[in-house]
């Protein structure tokens, strides 16, 4: 039975949970999946895939070189050349869907294999996660054949081979948003993992292989930024499609500037969540918690700027610190876990900076008391209050457990300040006033807005940023644009 | 001693069940050479007014299901149709099929189920709208299912043709009684005990077997159900249902298609039993801010 403790410590402590382990099935090394086979990276070297909540090794990882992906992004022009080239989209999505039954009936697996080697709480990755990812397969599966309804009076073709670079932040899911569009519209596809995070996508390469798909559609090569790189840079690529930080975005914007490749990023973010004085203030509260918490604050929609109006701000602000102290800190794998394990050393290191500039500028800071393991990453929520708008903390993605609190008077006033970044991928909105929930998604520039709720996603909704948020849009009828050709 | 076949006794499908027809009655099919296939349902007016009843009961859950949720029951159908795809071929070759002619029918039947599973989440982005009103107003135009359809499948063919109006008014959110091919009737039971193991939702596929001469009538006339539609090309019974469509204002969808092709299928099929649903929602302006900061 749960038991009450010192509130001030650890508030509610719960007999543990954890997930068991026993059922999954994980090598000890992984090679790269080119051309529908496992071969050895041509450098003979891997690198430890690490699980963030111990500091234990898991597996063993191919790093790809210039020459891996060279013979990956030939696999897959002569996939696309081939067999995959020729196919009818109704054949194409046959596969897709596959490919997406195939990840429901191993979805508890997929679960705690990314638990274990991104620190994700198992909770996350089983309800949210894994099902959005199989779902995502399921959906796009549907348009291989339905094309010509997506884009009336064009004549619609597949672009190629697509290159694909994904972050480590929802690793399987990234994969699945990425994978999914670019083979309904007909593409064949070079993936990198992020070097955090690859054992869901090489989980994903077994299921590919058993699913019968062509060889040399799907290859996945693993590696750092030299491996994304020589994706980026590889002359018969015709699509780049990357998810991560603006600063790389950025340079891949550079990179194939002088080329015809078509790019989709998908960048950082400082995302407003605004409560307003009529807002439901305790599913507000809810609401902040998933907004900046969930997934750490490794996600770049995370609503970290926290704009309250002044008439509340005591209120929200106190009852924030109480549900600050309830959550879970600790074991991903355990079912009562509501934040897990940063994702590695480097990120932790640099949240730990963050926090510490936020001190130094003057910031007022509130942690959780809770205890956390001392193996492993971990990090306490933390909130940070007496921000101004140009403090760092404020401007800068921080990708962690951390939220900034401003207030604001008027809707005016926080609409400018919501708007006063240079990112714009999404904000969130709490009122009882639907009038006032559409004035907001009228005027605040970002490509999601979440009205009294926050980080929802769904195959069928595009997501995407404005400004240096990235271009282009993921999910629904406008994700396919991303892999299509137009005339 | 050789081994006795066990036959099938085709019965008809109303709210999950397979009952016998209230009347107690039947109609025999035969083959080409006049030997007996079997002995049919000769279903009764009132046979589809429970017919009815079990889809308007139905209706209100599977509309309201969400459109992935129908999509993944859509394709459980597709895996169940794949399984006992040789029984298929079977049938239609009883009721007089080329082995070629039966594989390729219900090749067909399958992979249009999986493409109508592909379109319950999609037709929605493609028939709604955001309409630019000059007030300040939100307004929004969506697709609704209109309610109960009463299906006349085509006498033509015992399984692709039935199957070609049961998806698009399932995939739209309908709920639907069917009367199937009086003279190629075997597939349409079959296909209701694959329906009955796919998590489909009792009640929202009925289908009853009988004389169209008989049951045009209730089931055009029926003032519960929304929408009748009707394959084929008798302009009596098209004439028939138009009139018996006007007590109230039933949609009438005729089609005459040669549903044995690729071409046969598609979006609008949908679009034909949907509604469309326009909110109005205020927008409060106040203060100057506008998205130029």
């Amino acid at each position: 039975m749960a038991k009450k403790t010192d509130k001030k410590l650890s508030g509610w402590d719960f007999s543990p949970s954890p997930e068991g382990t026993s059922h999954i099935a994980l090598k000890d090394k992984y090679d790269l999946f080119i051309d529908g086979k496992w071969v050895k990276p041509s450098s003979g070297k891997y690198f430890d895939s690490i699980n963030p909540s111990n500091e234990e090794k898991i597996s063993s990882v191919a790093h790809a070189n210039q020459a891996d992906v060279d013979k990956a992004v030939k696999a897959a022009r002569k996939a696309y050349n081939g067999a995959w080239g020729k196919m009818s989209g109704k054949e194409r999505g046959k596969y897709i869907y596959r490919i997406a039954r195939m990840m429901q009936e191993k979805a508890r697996e997929l679960a705690v294999i990314e638990t274990l080697d991104g620190g994700k709480p198992i909770r996350e990755s089983r309800d949210i996660d894994i099902p959005l990812a199989c779902n995502h397969f399921f959906y796009y599966a549907g348009w291989a054949d339905k094309l010509d309804y997506a884009f009336p009076n064009r004549k619609v073709e597949s672009l190629g081979v697509a290159g694909q670079i994904i972050p480590w932040n929802f690793p399987l899911l990234m994969a699945a948003w990425k994978i999914a569009p670019a083979l309904a519209a007909g593409n064949t596809v070079v993936l990198k993992p992020a070097e955090s995070t690859s054992l869901t996508a090489l989980k994903l390469a077994e299921i590919i292989e058993e699913s019968g798909l062509p060889a040399g559609v799907v290859n996945i090569v693993t590696g750092f930024g030299d491996t994304g790189a020589a994706i980026v840079n590889h002359p018969d690529v015709d699509k780049v499609a990357f998810t991560g930080s603006t600063d790389v975005g950025k340079i891949i914007q550079k990179a194939i500037s002088g080329t015809d490749k078509k790019a989709t990023l998908e960048l950082g973010g400082k995302s407003a969540n605004i409560i307003l004085e009529d807002a439901p203030i305790d599913q507000a509260v809810e609401g902040i918690v998933n907004g900046i918490f969930f997934n750490q604050g490794h996600v770049c929609c995370a609503g970290s700027r926290l704009f309250v109006q002044e008439s509340v701000a005591e209120v929200v602000i106190n009852k924030l610190k109480q549900r600050l102290d309830s959550l879970y800190v600790g074991n991903p794998l355990d079912k009562n876990t509501d934040i897990g394990a940063i994702n590695s050393k480097e990120q932790l290191q640099t949240i730990k900076k963050y926090i510490k500039i936020g001190q130094e500028e003057g910031a007022e800071m509130y942690q959780s008391p809770c205890s956390i393991p001392t193996k492993g990453y971990f990090c306490p929520p933390t909130l940070f209050t007496n921000v101004a708008q140009s403090s760092v903390i404020v401007q800068e993605e921080i990708f962690g457990p951390v939220l900034t609190i401003q207030t604001f008077r008027t809707v005016d006033e926080v609409i400018q300040k919501a708007n006063n970044t240079p990112f714009g991928l999404a904000a969130g909105v709490w009122t009882d006033k639907g009038s006032r929930i559409f004035n907001l998604t009228t005027k605040l520039r970002a490509g999601v807005v979440w009205a009294n709720t926050y980080n929802k996603f769904d195959p069928t909704s595009p997501f995407g940023g404005y400004k240096e948020s990235g271009f282009g849009r993921e999910g629904g009828l406008h994700g396919l644009e991303a892999y299509v050709k137009l005339s | 001693m050789s081994r006795l076949e066990v036959l099938k006794t085709y019965k008809i499908y109303i709210g999950g069940q397979f009952p016998r027809t209230e009347s107690g009655r039947y109609y025999q099919i035969q083959d080409g050479k006049g030997k007996v296939i079997g002995n049919i349902c000769l279903s009764s007016k009132k046979d589809v007014r429970n017919a009815v009843s079990a889809a308007r009961k139905a209706f209100g859950g599977w509309a309201e299901r969400s459109a992935f949720n129908r999509s993944q029951i859509l394709y459980r159908i597709a895996e169940m149709l794949e399984g006992r795809r040789d029984q298929f071929i079977n049938e239609l070759m009883i009721q007089g099929a080329s082995k070629v002619n039966a594989e390729k029918e219900i090749d067909l039947a399958i992979d249009r189920t999986v493409y109508y599973a592909g379109w319950c989440d999609k037709y929605q982005q493609l028939l709604s709208s955001v309409n630019p009103v000059s007030s300040a107003h939100f307004n929004f135009s969506v697709v609704e299912p209109t309610g109960v359809v009463s299906i006349i499948a085509d006498e033509n063919s015992s399984l692709i043709g039935m199957v070609s109006l049961i998806l698009p008014a399932i995939a739209g959110g309908n709920t639907c009684v069917v009367l199937a091919s009086e003279t190629l009737p075997l597939c349409s039971i079959t296909f209701a005990e694959v329906l009955n193991t796919s998590d489909l939702p009792a009640g929202v596929v009925n289908i009853v077997t009988g004389k169209k001469a008989e049951l045009i009538e209730p089931m055009g006339n029926h003032m519960d159900v929304n929408a009748t539609v009707y394959s084929g090309s008798n302009a009596d019974e098209i004439k028939k249902i138009k009139e018996l469509a006007v007590q109230n204002v039933k949609r009438v969808k005729t089609y005459n298609k040669k549903w044995i092709s690729d071409e046969s299928q598609d979006l609008y099929l949908i679009a034909d039993l949907q509604e469309v649903k326009t909110t109005w929602h205020p927008i409060e302006n106040i203060g100057g801010a506008t998205s130029s900061y």
